[in-house]
């Protein structure tokens, strides 16, 4: 084909695609074709959720850029010594690892949910919940080290502005919060897929909407990552 | 589970027993009645703190009874309760509950459970608020806008505790809207009858819909301010909190941004105006089209009008921050942004005005208070203009024009479609007419004492008297015709107040007594008043759900029958 004739295709399709959702839009009865309600409820959810960890974030980086004491070298805050050698980050960088990975054994979680394979989806869901245990242990370990070892407290910080303890507590405990409450869904809904319950109802979305949260909670550490640890 | 589309053959949980009918119910009927009940009666207690209030305003010195305190007090609690508690829980909560359903023809919100549960939410948060008056030291008396660092340092009244009831509360109340909000998206996106296109719905389903949507965006930012300055009050935290001298020490805070806050608070502040703006925008389209027996004028217009205010008000925040110490260039943003929110409320205005244009109009009780609201929108969105530009707002912040300005606008335009909308729905939710006299007689002491309320506290406002102030003293600048001034508004205040004894009165008598409604008193073409059963049963539509033809608007149709065609009437 034609270098032309590809650039028509293209803008066909374009336009194809832009009727097919105005034509979805204007419909009646549903905006979203045959899908299940908890997942679009899940989806706005999402958006709203979005907007509380924006805030946060927004929140923490005025803070940062009007504190009035220096802003500790997270490298060095986060750095652990192995083997002698300090590492800068490399406790978040596994950390970050380990959720990531979680997130790729939920998506096959999903796919095997629509295959209505009950054991592997439930195997890899608790693996999931495990992944995200970890990560929640990980991070308790990070707090006891800021705050036993470092001095850190959510009112002081012998480092310099007091703004890092606080918004590093405020920020990553409302996340942690987030994954355990993730955690818990997860054992929820792999209990029930192994109990066979989604294949009574004939219906495995339930799979599928903890899977879009788990992944929305793992998308929301990147930013976290980026925005606190890299800056 | 839900799956997909509401089909009849869902099955539905039909309870038994009184209080799973009218306690633990899941039907959003029940629910919105609730909702709407609880919101009333703390809007009452709302109301009795702005009548203790005036009476220190308009008769300084002869009340011992409130304090300085008290009266600051009184000034926060009212003004919170007002905004969050009573009209964001009625119109949404409320007529969201009630409307939504019905008028897009489902048998329910989509998840009833959820629904429940953002009730009871609901409810803690009430209880939680009003636990701040028995708390030491009183609730908080920082003004609804909470600023810190003086809501939670010395010298401020509830500083210690009334704060914390008061952050916690609203922490509460946005995990209740929330789970509420979800439902009420989701089921206009998700769970509409057969022939029912968005395009189709009621003006009042879009003003709720776009509503919630704003809520659940904008609620986030006072979640988070909440979250923060109660660890900054609690935990010791510096978010928000400078360092400050008093009695010769220094504060154990530094370093925090003041007007931090202030953005946080205002990026949920702003929207929250038109959170409870829009529903109210749509039910009175409604209301004026049904009783001017003609189709709304512009209906697509109005749809996107409603849209983009929405969008628009998402920028807009900082015209209430102008006098803050902000960057002064901001200012140049902020204003432009909030006068070109006047274009599409403008094209609302002139739409009302054209739908009510050689209409029949039937000057029935909600048409009056449909009316009444255009007159007291019109005036609050012009004194508006005055605030929204910098120069003009910088000698006006913080007087009694503000004051005088948002109650037209958010405070009695809101009120009034409430009132006018419970007036034209009551027949459909109890089945019973109310009585007509009382009810003219209510429209008429509420509408012109709001006018003799909220008029002359413009003037006092540019003669420059503060607002949040208990008393004025012996002020230079202020003449004595303030004092007559504020003595003749409390006086109308008591009235309104008293007067609301009548719609109290006739509601629940009515209630109990009235004579039996029709299904469709009024000729209404939208879905809810073609329900099989009036008050509508639980599942709302029989054994089938109905099926829709056509907008909700065609009323007065050239060569029709009747002066109104339901929207389930096919084309013939
Ligand atoms: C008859 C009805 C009402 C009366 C007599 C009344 C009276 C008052 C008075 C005297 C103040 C204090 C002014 C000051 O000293 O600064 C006030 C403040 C306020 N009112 Fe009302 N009000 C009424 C209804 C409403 C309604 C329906 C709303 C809903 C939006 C509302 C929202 C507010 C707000 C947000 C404040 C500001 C509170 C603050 O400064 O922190 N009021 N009202
Ligand atoms: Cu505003």
């Amino acid at each position: 084909m034609s270098q032309l004739m590809m650039k028509q295709e293209e803008h066909r399709q374009a336009r194809q695609d832009l009727s097919d959702v105005a034509a979805d839009w204007s419909n009646d009865q549903e905006v979203f074709r045959q899908t299940h309600w908890g997942k679009v409820m899940m989806w706005i959810f999402l958006l709203s959720d979005t907007f509380v960890f924006s805030c946060f974030l927004t929140a923490y980086m005025t803070m940062r850029a009007s504190a009035t004491l220096p802003w500790p070298d997270t490298a060095e805050v986060f750095a652990l010594t192995i083997g002698g050698h300090p590492i800068p980050l490399i406790l978040i960088a596994i950390m970050t690892f380990v959720l990531i990975s979680s997130s790729g054994t939920m998506a096959m979680a999903v796919n095997f949910g629509y295959r209505r394979d009950r054991r592997k989806t439930a195997a890899l869901m608790l693996a999931t919940a495990l992944f995200g245990a970890t990560f929640v242990g990980m991070q308790a370990f990070e707090w006891t080290k800021l705050i036993f070892e470092e001095g850190v407290r959510p009112w002081s910080n012998p480092m310099g502005a007091p703004q890092f303890g606080a918004s590093f507590f405020m920020i990553t405990g409302f996340h942690g919060l987030h994954v355990t409450c993730g955690v818990i869904l997860l054992l929820i809904v792999a209990s029930k897929v192994l109990r066979g319950h989604y294949d009574r109802t004939g219906d495995y979305s339930a799979v599928e909407i903890a899977g879009l949260y788990w992944h929305f909670v793992d998308l929301v550490w990147v930013f976290i990552f980026a925005f606190f640890y890299l800056w | 589970m839900a799956t997909t589309i509401a089909d009849d053959l869902r099955p539905m949980h039909h309870p038994k027993t009184w209080a799973g009918k009218y306690v633990w119910s899941q039907d959003h009927k029940v629910i919105a009645i609730q909702y709407s009940l609880t919101a009333i009666a703390v809007g009452l207690v709302a109301l009795v703190l702005s009548v203790l209030m005036r009476l220190q305003l308009g008769f300084p010195g002869a009340y011992s009874g409130i304090t300085p305190e008290n009266y600051l007090q009184y000034v926060s609690m009212h003004g919170m309760i007002m905004v969050v508690y009573l009209l964001t829980a009625l119109l949404l909560g409320g007529f969201g509950n009630y409307l939504i359903p019905l008028m897009v023809g489902a048998r329910d919100m989509v998840f009833p459970f959820v629904n429940m549960l953002s009730y009871w939410i609901y409810l803690l948060s009430v209880v939680v608020l009003l636990s701040g008056f028995f708390v030491p030291g009183g609730p908080t008396g920082a003004g609804w806008t909470l600023y810190p660092p003086q809501a939670i340092s010395e010298g401020t009244p509830g500083h210690q505790w009334g704060i914390v009831t008061m952050l916690v509360s609203l922490a509460i109340f946005v995990v209740a809207f929330t789970m509420g909000g979800l439902n009420y998206v989701t089921t206009v996106l998700q769970a509409r009858t057969r022939g029912m296109t968005l395009m189709r719905m009621p003006l009042s389903v879009w003003g709720i819909f776009i509503a919630s949507i704003m809520g659940l965006l904008a609620f986030p930012a006072l979640f988070v301010a909440a979250v923060m300055m109660l660890l900054d009050h609690l935990a010791g935290t510096s978010f928000f909190m400078p360092a400050m001298q008093s009695m010769g020490q220094t504060s154990q805070t530094m370093g925090g941004s003041p007007i931090l806050f202030q953005h946080l608070f205002w990026f949920f502040g702003h929207p929250e105006v038109y959170i409870v703006a829009l529903p109210a925008f749509g039910i009175v389209s409604d209301l004026i089209s049904v009783h001017a027996r003609k189709n709304i004028f512009g209906y697509r217009m109005m749809v996107w009008a409603i849209v983009i205010i929405g969008g628009l008000s998402f920028v807009v925040w900082a015209h209430h921050m102008y006098v803050s110490g902000m960057n002064p260039y901001f200012g140049y943003f902020f204003a432009t942004s909030t006068l070109i929110i006047a274009i599409p409320t403008a094209i609302k205005v002139y739409n009302w005005l054209l739908t009510l244009w050689r209409g029949d109009i039937h000057l029935r009780v909600p048409m009056l208070f449909a009316l009444g609201f255009i007159f007291t929108f019109i005036h609050g969105g012009l004194s508006g203009l005055f605030l929204g530009n910098v120069s003009v707002d910088v000698p006006l912040s913080d007087t009694f024009f503000v004051v005088g300005h948002f109650h037209m606008v958010m405070g009695v335009s809101p009120i009034l479609v409430i009132f006018g909308a419970i007036y034209h729905w009551y027949p459909k939710i109890t089945g019973r007419m109310w009585n007509d006299a009382l009810g003219k007689i209510h429209f008429w002491i509420t509408f012109l004492g709001v006018y003799v309320i909220y008029l002359p506290m413009h003037y006092i406002g540019i003669l420059g008297v503060p607002r949040r102030y208990y008393a004025l003293g012996e002020t230079g600048f202020i003449p004595q015709s303030v004092h007559t001034a504020n003595e003749m508004i409390s006086i109308a205040a008591f009235v309104v107040f008293a007067g609301q004894a009548v719609f109290f009165y006739n509601m629940i008598h009515s209630y109990f007594w009235g004579p039996k409604a029709e299904p469709n008193p009024w000729g209404a073409a939208s879905l809810e008043w073609q329900t099989p059963e009036t008050p509508p049963g639980h599942g709302n539509w029989g054994a089938h759900l109905p099926i829709v033809y056509r907008w909700a608007y065609d009323y007065s149709v050239p060569g029709a029958a009747r002066d109104f065609i339901p929207q389930t009437e096919p084309p013939s």
